[in-house]
């Protein structure tokens, strides 16, 4: 997909809470010997898809240097809305200042919501409708104790503002592809705390053929090859299953590692492509080219091609996301459970 | 905190917005409806700083209703870089690393919540500094 107008970005932030829980204190609580991701992000007791929303969004208004009354959409893509009904992007616009002349909404596609707000918002630019439009990807994910789940579901998100392409983006969008079937690999019904998930169906018919849809995709209509990237970012539920997809589709580590923040943050849902690609632009140069793909269960992948502009360099002042990886405080089981109430009073 | 009222005071305290007296410049946050330096009741929109240093703090054990979940936190003084002072929890730190002069920044944060089903107040907050 193309977009009628050019279509870049031109401010962008990610957060990740500073409490960790490692994946040996999950296994000392239920003895287990799995170590997906070495350790997770968890969210303090004050702290939701909406406050990481909003530290996201902030760093990406100061960094974008524009007036946040000027943008004209702020989607807020999650499966962790702190209410049932009332959108979180109304809260956040108003914390950013970006209210009353706004679209919100918030968007919902299992870890894909970050990046289809990320569609979303191009289309809006790229029509023209909207002078700059902002895409969040974030989540408080969960997983029911002693589930596989338990180990990777984490907290953290990006923003990124789009505008038309200019001197002012920091990248631009070359092409966008989304590729989508019913899969039930993974869900969560109505007023249950907890999702399900299909277990081994999660490979191969849901992560790896959506990734490689979308990826393939991608590069056939832009005649692009993997090795004509500088970096690339898969969607990361875990350490393995990114440089699986990834080598497999033809990419090396090199292109991979700058956006793998998987091991030490765990799975931050909707903010995980959009938190990897953030690393990688807090990393790349000018001219380099960017390769991201997500995938979100049920199921589908949204890739795109950025390609970075010189702005980049005097445009992402202020803490990287490694300040944020490295800030961290470990907490044991049973904080854990206290910071996540899931313990019964 | 009933809800209108939360819903009149949101902008200030989601976005540090303090008032500056049209009459003599005194600043206020949060606003008031006559300058207490002059008796001007014109004013205009101040930004607050949203970086500043810890003057003094205490360790609230026994927090007033609503704020149980929080506790053992940190009321610190804060003193902002544009001289603005005001009462502020510091997170992401433990009580024992506070200190005089640490440097602070604000955050948008959870400050209480009306039980489970009631309204989430959001406002600000202030942690150490990240580089
Ligand atoms: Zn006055």
């Amino acid at each position: 997909m193309k977009t009628a107008r050019q279509v870049g970005i031109v401010g962008y932030g990610a957060y990740v809470p500073i409490y960790r829980l490692e994946a040996s204190e999950v296994n000392r609580v239920w003895g287990g010997d799995g170590a997906p991701v070495e350790e997770k992000s968890v969210v303090a007791p004050d702290e939701d898809t909406v406050t990481i929303s909003v530290e996201a969004a902030k760093q990406a208004v100061r960094r974008s240097g524009i007036d946040p009354s000027e943008i004209g959409a702020v989607y807020v893509g999650t499966e962790s809305k702190p209410y049932a009904v009332k959108p979180s992007g109304t809260i956040v616009a108003e914390a950013i200042g970006a209210t009353p002349n706004v679209s919100t909404a918030d968007i919902e596609f299992a870890c894909k919501a970050g990046t289809e707000a990320m569609q979303n918002c191009i289309g809006l630019v790229g029509s023209g409708m909207q002078r700059y439009a902002m895409a969040i990807g974030a989540d408080t994910a969960q997983g029911r104790p002693a589930d596989a789940l338990e180990y990777t579901a984490a907290c953290g998100g990006a923003a990124f503002i789009f505008a038309d392409r200019s001197a002012d983006t920091v990248a631009y969008l070359e092409a966008s592809y989304s590729y989508v079937t019913d899969t039930p690999d993974f869900w969560r019904r109505s007023k249950e705390m907890y999702p399900r998930h299909g277990s081994r169906f999660t490979g191969a018919p849901a992560y790896f053929k959506h990734i490689q849809g979308a990826a393939k995709g991608l590069l056939e209509e832009t005649g692009y090859k993997p090795e004509d990237f500088n970096w690339a970012v898969f969607h990361q539920p875990n350490t393995k299953f990114p440089i699986r997809v990834g080598r497999g589709l033809g990419f090396t580590m090199d292109q991979i590692n700058p956006g793998l923040v998987a091991p030490k943050i765990g799975n931050t849902y909707a903010g995980s492509t959009p938190i990897g690609l953030a690393a990688t632009l807090d990393i790349a140069e000018p001219g380099d080219k960017i390769f991201a793909v997500s995938y979100g269960s049920g199921s589908g992948s949204d890739a795109f091609i950025f390609t970075v502009q010189e702005a980049i360099t005097e445009k992402r002042g202020g803490p990287k996301l490694v300040s944020f990886i490295d800030r961290k405080k470990y907490v044991d089981y049973a904080t854990y459970l206290r910071f996540r109430g899931q313990i019964i009073q | 905190m009933s809800v209108p009222r939360y819903w009149r005071e949101e902008v200030p305290r989601y976005r540090l917005l303090g008032k500056v007296c049209a009459g003599c410049g005194a600043k206020f946050f949060p606003a008031r409806p006559v300058c207490t330096e002059c008796g001007s009741t014109e004013f205009k929109d101040h930004k607050l700083a949203e970086v500043g240093e810890v003057v003094t703090w205490t360790v609230v054990r026994n927090p007033p209703p609503g704020f149980e979940k929080y506790k053992p936190y940190v009321v610190a003084l804060i003193e902002l870089e544009d001289g603005m002072r005001l009462l502020s929890q510091v997170v992401d730190v433990d009580p024992e690393e506070v200190q005089k002069g640490m440097r602070v920044e604000a955050v948008f944060r959870r400050v209480k919540e009306d039980g489970k089903a009631g309204i989430i107040q959001y406002g600000y907050k202030f942690r150490p500094v990240v580089e």
